[in-house]
């Protein structure tokens, strides 16, 4: 099992070491940042001058070594544009991205739980046929589509929620929170169901599929038979069998939810990393990009490394044919 | 993250607890964020248009673009490259320092320390020098006209503060000096920086100790950038926001057919036009035809500058016959006359050049200036109408814009404003001179022409204004004669404010001036 | 003349298969089917009858520009949809760039299709260090949004393509990052199967008869683990359509010169709050016709596929 884990372990930092490569050849090569940090009446001389001194002239690989040992520290430099340093601006948005990730996370999970019980239950009625058939509309509609919709039905139309930004916040130590205040509450909902209507159906699909297999099973067929009431069944019995694949889903979904959350934290001026990040290449913030690139990667590989080493951890076969 | 921005938050959390927007607060929705609360730190037209609000120059223009006495009462030239500056005296910084000569040294040796990234802005300057705690001299490079017109610009710090926290040499990424005034401010202008979460609000109150009398009735400003145009426009309908600098031109007869919102238009003093490389070859290789004049002169007969006018600009941009402004001095009337459509002049042109099925690429950027993309996209059409074969080439301006600077455009978009010097010797200096050590640094084509070069030369030492406009706009008109680059345009500005705001200042440097704006009681 | 036996066409047999008894039942999958093959036939068959090549700079004109859709007061025949603000025809401009999404969306899957069980197999087949290189690189693949690989390779495609080329280029730009991105997703599929399916008896038995792996891998393994991957690949074509709208709407994918449907919400978008509805609504409600109906047709193999719910 130590085995294992080293080796998964040894294995997630390779895939970072892998992804600071790529973060710092991209951005190396893309845009020239001397350009964005000069005005109209800077001359050649102080052009060059800045180039130098941002170390633009050395050797690539020089660059590279330099980019990852501040990464490691956390030292992702100073943002071109805000010239303030990276890791505290994306500290500052953090907070924001996160509290709209995992709150479309739980409009997700209580919404599409439920939904995919239903569906399951009582397939083949008008009802959930109904209900598969809008669950695809939700998956065709693409976000940026949803946000502005929702912007028009809500903002201009009936003007009852805001249509940007995320109200007063109230910080806690380090973290910021809008959960606290009226207007942070109220700015929060429009993003968040935008962000999660995509998941919703995930989770729905996923609990209906489940549900159906588990339903079949024997020891669902069993508990009938023992006279066990249907509601009890459902989601006592099955819903708790097919938890475990909802809750991977879930889990390792939150990485790509947070790369999402760009769109729709660009419709709503949602002040989170996303809007931070699409600043950055309009900005050719370098720094900034390079930055969310690492740290969105992070995010990802640690909970993917998770989800496996619980798995190994639960189904020892998984272990002995890959450890 | 450092304890200054930890203690920013929390003032947050303060004034939020405290809770209500009174009629006074004046919310202001922004086309983008400034860049820091330093204005030193960057140069950026906007960012230092806001700062105006926090701090203040040795002089400022007034509400006809006239320079009139700020923290400088009076002033004379002592020699020909020395002026003296009497301060005014009593003004307070925002942490109740008092203000003297020692902060202007400060402040000048700050902007135009090698590290600065705005001592661009301050071209001339040698050093200066305190007389008394109320005077201050100032030695420039040689006799030079526009002094005053570049310090209107350059803010001035309260020196103890700047030395209290370390802050004497300007913000420089490239040596990661962390500066606090990047975060924090104290100025002498109108409004208090309350606290700033950058891209999300910056809070400014009122100055209550403002040496001059205030003409707002503003108690307090909400500045929170929303770049997205639908999001700015849905937030001012929904009566979110109070003011917007950028209301989308598209949207302004849906704005002001709601009746809680008023739209306020103008043409601001940027000209948009069109330059040419002027290399021996196009970036394909094959020869360029664009250092022919009769080509550029093919082009501009092939557009049909009104139209565009008229259906992309919705009739609301001011059609340009020269590179400048009428309000840009040295500007000529009789130089501004739009390039007339003239598709069988053009046919002609095309056809004795050869010119017929020529390839070229067009670059523009599509978040730069306002409705470029659609700009580019119809000129593509008429010029491909005329028998040329224009690509375009469209992206967000940090990768357009490299293109442009190195001479890898054949044809590029452009705009210049004049800004902060007012006056056309910054576009024929920067723009039109050929490329030397200091002049021609935006000079993208790479165009040389000598006789231009000797009037503008000769134009920046000297001091008689009518005979230094006369020679400027001699050399503007080499610029008409020789279509070295094609206006089209004066762009419109259109502020767009809620009925909240009873009366705002708009200016034709586009700049918000809250200063003089009242909100209704 | 005596009577020949019927031959058993391909044809029959797909007639008699469970499949096509289980689409016959859909009403869903037959409502799908047909509005998908209306859209296809539609859009490929777009330059015979409509009144302008939106893609052909000379033919657009401000002239035209900003009519409304012909029922309504100021629409202009033959303007059926109406007109954008460069005086391109909507429904043009629609079924021009539905061409273009459909042949993005296909060839994007197509690719990651390749590439997928390609390397799917090799990894889940012979496991070991093959498999922890080629999952780490699509692990790595996975660690970066669709969005951020698209705007590294359009940089260095753009880059390394001449002027004339780029704009021609950019279609195939999309499709490389879409499949950059996608091809993982079948390469887990396809290797947690195959790691499943070695271990069973066929297999081994194969293995011990000294059946060649790559036989194994292709005649034996591979079959047993295409249906998800049937079903997978249905459902990303919708998926990859709606990347690409994405991309175009963030304004990283196909250019203003021959829009897809993306691109067309992203000009239009710019006039929603203006009154002119008419230049985002169309696209919008394309785009989403022709999701639906590729999802509802995934959904339904997935369902038709499924052994344990028939």
């Amino acid at each position: 099992m130590i085995v294992f884990l080293v080796k998964r372990l040894a294995n997630a930092a390779l895939v970072m070491l892998v992804v600071a490569l790529m973060a710092f050849l991209i951005f190396r090569f893309v845009g020239d940042p001397v350009q964005l940090m000069v005005n109209e009446q800077t001359t050649q001389a102080e052009r060059d001058a800045l180039r130098e001194g941002l170390g633009l002239n050395d050797p690539v690989a020089v660059q590279f070594l330099r980019f990852v040992g501040n990464a490691v520290q956390g030292d992702f430099g100073v943002s071109y544009r805000n010239q303030q340093e990276v890791m505290s601006l994306i500290a500052e948005r953090f907070p924001a991205t996160i509290e709209l990730v995992l709150l479309a996370t739980v409009i997700s999970l209580v919404v599409g739980v439920p939904l995919g019980v239903i569906t399951a239950i009582h397939r083949g009625t008008w009802f959930s046929e109904g209900l598969q058939f809008l669950s695809i509309i939700g998956v065709s509609l693409p976000s940026f589509v949803i946000g502005i919709l929702l912007i028009l039905i809500f903002s201009v139309i009936l003007n009852v929620l805001p249509a940007f930004g995320r109200g007063e916040v109230v910080s806690i130590g380090w973290w910021t929170t809008g959960l606290l205040t009226q207007s942070g509450r109220a700015a929060l909902i429009l993003p968040a169901v935008a962000l999660s209507l995509y998941q919703i159906t995930l989770v729905m699909r996923l609990v209906r599929a489940e549900m159906m297999e588990v339903l079949r099973s024997d020891f669902i067929k069993f508990a009938r038979a023992r006279g066990v009431p249907r509601s009890r069944v459902h989601y006592v019995h099955a819903l708790r069998n097919c938890l475990m694949p909802v809750v991977t889903m879930t889990a390792m979904n939150i990485g790509s939810l947070i790369a999402f959350a760009l769109i729709t934290e660009t419709v709503f001026q949602w002040p989170g990393m996303g809007m931070l990040f699409i600043q950055a290449v309009t900005f050719v913030d370098i720094p900034v990009m390079a930055a969310y690139l690492c740290i969105v990667s992070f995010i990802f590989v640690a909970l993917n490394t998770l989800v496996d080493i619980a798995y190994a951890l639960i189904d020892p076969r998984l272990r002995a044919a890959r450890g | 993250m450092t304890k200054t921005r930890a203690s920013l938050l929390s003032c947050v959390a303060i004034a939020c607890l405290a809770g209500d927007v009174s009629a006074e607060t004046l919310r202001w929705g922004a086309a983008r964020d400034i860049n820091s609360l330093d204005p030193y730190s960057y140069g950026s037209t906007f960012t230092i248009s806001f700062l105006n609000h926090v701090y203040e120059g040795l002089v400022r223009y007034n509400e006809n673009l006239e320079i009139e006495p700020a923290l400088a009462t009076e002033w004379e030239v002592l020699e020909g490259n020395v002026w003296r500056f009497k301060l005014r005296e009593g003004v307070k910084f925002h942490d109740g320092a008092e203000f003297t000569a020692d902060d202007v040294v400060a402040s000048l040796t700050r902007v135009s320390h090698p590290d600065s990234p705005l001592r661009g802005n301050l071209p001339a300057y040698v050093s200066s020098a305190k007389v008394d705690d109320y005077t201050v001299d100032i030695t420039v490079n040689g006799t030079y006209p526009l002094l005053l017109n570049d310090l209107t610009n350059i803010h001035i710090f309260d020196g103890g503060w700047l030395a209290e926290h370390k802050a004497e040499v300007p913000t420089d990424v490239a040596k990661k000096v962390e500066g606090y005034p990047t975060f924090n401010a104290n100025g002498t202008g109108p409004f208090i920086v309350e606290s700033r979460v950058p891209d999300s609000k910056t809070v400014l109150v009122v100055n209550e100790g403002w040496w001059d009398a205030p003409k707002h009735n503003l108690t307090k400003i909400e500045f929170m950038p929303i770049a997205s145009d639908a999001t700015r426009v849905a937030a001012l309908l929904s009566g979110e926001i109070d003011f917007t600098e950028k209301a989308p031109i598209q949207d302004i007869p849906r704005l002001e057919a709601t009746p809680a919102v008023k739209v306020l238009e103008g043409s601001e003093l940027r000209t948009i036009m069109f330059g040419f490389s002027f290399a021996d070859t196009l970036r394909d290789g094959k020869p360029n035809l664009f250092k022919d004049k009769k080509m550029r002169e093919a082009l501009a007969a092939a557009l049909d500058l009104p139209l565009i006018q008229q259906r992309v600009m919705r009739g609301k941009s001011r059609l340009a016959g020269t590179v400048i402004a009428p309000a840009i001095p040295g500007y000529d009337e009789a130089l501004d006359t739009p390039s007339a459509y003239d598709p069988d002049k053009a046919a002609a042109l095309i056809k004795e050049l050869g010119a017929e099925g020529y390839e070229f690429e067009i670059v523009c950027a599509n978040d730069m200036w306002l409705n470029e993309e659609e700009i580019c996209n119809a000129m593509v059409s008429m010029l491909t109408r005329a028998g040329l074969k224009p690509v375009l080439s469209i992206g967000p301006n940090a990768v357009q814009q490299v293109k442009q600077t190195n001479g890898e455009s054949d044809m590029f978009s452009f705009g210049w404003a004049n800004e902060p010097m007012l006056d056309s010797y910054s576009i024929l200096l920067q723009v039109f001179h050929s490329r030397t050590d200091n002049a021609g640094v935006f000079n993208w084509g790479g165009w040389v022409y000598p006789e231009l070069d000797k009037l503008v030369d000769a134009a920046a030492t000297e001091l008689d204004r009518t005979k230094r406009l006369g020679m400027q706009s001699e050399a503007l008109k080499i610029v008409k004669d020789e279509l070295i680059m094609l206006p089209f345009h004066q762009q419109p500005m259109a502020w767009a404010t809620s009925d909240k705001v009873d009366a705002v200042v708009q200016l034709s440097d586009n700049k918000g001036r809250h200063w003089l704006t009242r909100m209704a009681e | 003349m005596t009577a020949l036996p019927q031959p058993v066409t391909r044809l029959t047999r797909w007639r008699q298969s469970d499949l096509w008894w289980s689409f016959t039942q859909s009403k869903a999958a037959m409502f799908a089917a047909g509005l998908l093959a209306f859209l296809v036939i539609t859009a490929f068959a777009a330059p015979l009858y409509v009144p302008q090549n939106p893609f052909d700079p000379a033919q657009l004109t401000l002239l035209n520009a900003e009519y409304p859709p012909i029922w309504v007061e100021g629409g202009q025949w033959p303007f059926l949809l109406g007109t954008d603000t460069q005086g391109r025809d909507i429904l043009s401009a629609i079924l021009y760039g539905s061409r273009v999404s459909i042949l993005i969306g296909l060839a994007s899957v197509f690719f990651a299709l390749v590439v997928g069980l390609g390397t799917g197999l090799v990894a889940g087949y012979y496991g070991g260090l093959i498999e922890d290189a080629l999952m780490r690189i699509g692990d790595v693949l996975l660690s970066i949004p669709t969005i951020l690989i698209a705007i590294l390779v359009s940089a260095i495609v753009r880059e390394l393509l001449p002027t004339h080329l780029r704009e021609v280029g950019a279609a195939g730009v999309l499709v490389l990052a879409i499949v950059l991105s996608g091809w993982v997703q079948y390469a887990r599929t396809v290797r947690a199967q195959t790691s499943v399916e070695r271990g069973k008896e066929y297999v081994q038995a194969a293995q011990l008869l000294k059946v060649p792996a790559r036989r194994i891998m292709f005649r034996h393994i591979l079959p047993n683990t295409l249906t998800p991957i049937f079903v997978a690949a249905t459902l990303n074509f919708g998926m990859a359509i709606l990347t690409e709208a994405t991309l175009s709407f963030l304004g990283i994918g196909m250019p203003a010169s021959q829009p897809s449907l993306g691109t067309l919400i992203r000009l239009g978008n710019q006039f929603l709050f203006s009154g002119m509805w008419w230049i985002t609504v169309f696209p919008v409600l394309q785009l989403c016709l022709l999701v639906v109906a590729v999802n509802l047709l995934g959904d339904w193999l997935r369902d038709a596929l499924n052994p344990k719910l028939r």
